[in-house]
């Protein structure tokens, strides 16, 4: 047997037979799994945007978040009109399954940033944005936006939750990041999070951005303190790069003009 | 190895012949995904999965596998392991599957898990590989943890994620030590805890590769 098992033949059939064996088990692990991590994966989103939005409490149940994600409309916005697109002009059924930062690497759905206007470091920005829009009684309660932009070593991707004035801050979260850990990854920090709260994104025109993060903190009479927030100790670059990319997106290249159609009740 | 049973196959990796500790296999992963202890359990649960498992399937197959071809073999082998271990990762332990990223898929490239594919299950039976994977993996674990345990309790001031000592972030008393939290800091510890494994266990100390011989001709001062 020793002998027989070195022919060529024998070798090929054994590495055909395996890789036929290995493939089977792969792909019917991969097939049937599918449902579970699809699950998971827009669970996590809907996380994310809830935590963004100050509706997560600790130890909330799968049922309970998709309960309270029911809540918002998710709609599809194209950033230069600020006007929403349907859906279906995109050939999909559900906006869910828009993927905005897959569109951002097709030339089709997205432009690519020139160096002065790219602040955000992010190359291409896609078209068209995916946000969610939470109403009360006919009135805008709240609007989820997603943002992303460079820090110091990644790419930060989060949301940002703005008030029913499409001005006030009412959270903001990453979900993807891998800055410093211990400096620029406190970004998580729910601390620092919360520095966040009640600040405003324009001054009284609502025409640029005015979001700055701060050395020294921000007392109670610092002048313009209500778009200044405390940058994080230690992680000058990770700071910058969080007020380049909130500037980035509440900019006319960014949601402008879509939260002005959506202050003046346009859209 | 003289005689090979079951007990000792499964026990001997753990302190003996633990495979980061004595044989330095495994470091990259130890070094990336032990700063907090429950991804670490998590990658400990798939290493001594994937190791478990290949060992069998190579020793069930040993004897048909020709000899030419059998690293790639084994490779195959492995590397669907560890795929339907991320798939089912990613399926039911999503958050940590986030926080492991690569590192599972970088299962394949452990050595440890080819090294007893090759240096074990090629020579020996199915129920005896398998337990030595087991073992091997357990060994691998140790370590993990107990670098873990040291860069949470540290690094972070808690343990499984729950504070133990309260930092000053948080407007605790202790300033966390930043260096635990980064890859490096797995070096030194691991440097320790060799130093205190072969103190324990003096027989684990290499022969040095070679010694000064005495001086014999006189210098000029």
């Amino acid at each position: 047997m020793a002998k027989k098992k070195e022919t060529v033949t024998r070798t090929v059939i054994v590495a055909l037979a395996l890789c036929i064996v290995c493939s089977v088990v792969v792909s019917s692990a991969a097939v049937l799994l599918k449902p579970a991590q699809v699950t998971n994966r827009n669970l996590d989103m809907k996380t994310n945007i809830l935590a963004a939005a100050g509706m997560l409490e600790p130890g909330t149940t799968p049922q309970e978040i998709e309960e309270q994600f029911q809540k918002f409309d998710v709609k599809l916005v194209d950033l230069d009109s600020g006007t929403y697109v349907d859906p279906s002009s995109l050939g999909l059924k559900d906006p869910m399954k828009y993927d905005q930062y897959k569109a951002a690497s097709d030339p089709d759905m997205s432009e690519s940033l020139s160096s002065s206007e790219d602040i955000a470091g992010i190359k291409r920005q896609a078209d068209i944005a995916k946000v969610f829009v939470l109403k009360e009684d006919g009135k805008l309660k709240r609007v989820v936006l997603p943002i992303h932009g460079y820090g110091l070593w990644s790419t930060l991707y989060g949301f940002v939750s703005l008030e029913g004035d499409a001005n006030t801050i009412e959270g903001l979260g990453f979900y993807q990041q891998a800055e410093t850990p211990g400096l620029g990854g406190e970004v998580d920090n729910p601390k620092w999070k919360a520095l966040w709260v009640g600040k405003q994104v324009y001054g009284p025109d609502l025409e640029e951005p005015q979001i700055q993060l701060v050395k020294g903190g921000v007392g109670p009479n610092a002048k313009d303190k209500e778009h200044k927030v405390d940058a994080l100790s230690g992680a000058t670059l990770t700071s910058r790069g969080v007020q380049h990319l909130v500037n980035f997106w509440m900019s006319e290249r960014g949601f402008a003009p879509y939260l002005k159609k959506l202050r003046e009740g346009e859209v | 190895m003289a005689e090979v049973t079951a007990k000792k196959v499964l026990f001997e990796p753990i302190f003996n012949n633990n495979p980061i500790a004595l044989q330095i296999l495994g470091i990259c992963s130890a070094l990336a995904v032990t700063s907090s202890l429950s991804v670490t359990m998590v990658m400990c649960i798939s290493v001594i999965a994937v190791t478990a498992f290949s060992n069998l399937f190579v020793s069930v197959v040993r004897s048909q596998i020709p000899n030419s071809i059998r690293i790639i073999v084994q490779m195959t082998i492995i590397a669907s392991l560890v795929i339907v271990v991320d798939q089912i990762l990613r399926a039911y332990a999503y958050e940590i599957s986030k926080q492991l990223s690569v590192f599972v898929g970088l299962i394949i490239t452990n050595c440890i898990v080819m090294g007893r594919a090759e240096g074990f299950a090629m020579q020996n039976g199915p129920w005896l590989s398998f337990l030595d994977g087991i073992g091997n993996g357990l060994g691998y674990s140790v370590m993990l943890i107990v670098l873990a345990f040291v860069r949470e309790l540290l690094g972070s001031g808690s343990l499984f994620g729950v504070t133990i000592l309260p930092v000053v972030n948080d407007g605790g008393w202790y300033v966390p030590n930043g260096l635990l939290l980064l890859p490096p800091s797995a070096f030194f510890i691991i440097g320790l805890s060799i130093w205190g494994l072969r103190s324990w266990k003096s027989d684990q100390v290499e022969e040095p590769d070679y010694r000064l011989s005495r001086q014999t001709t006189k210098e000029a001062f």
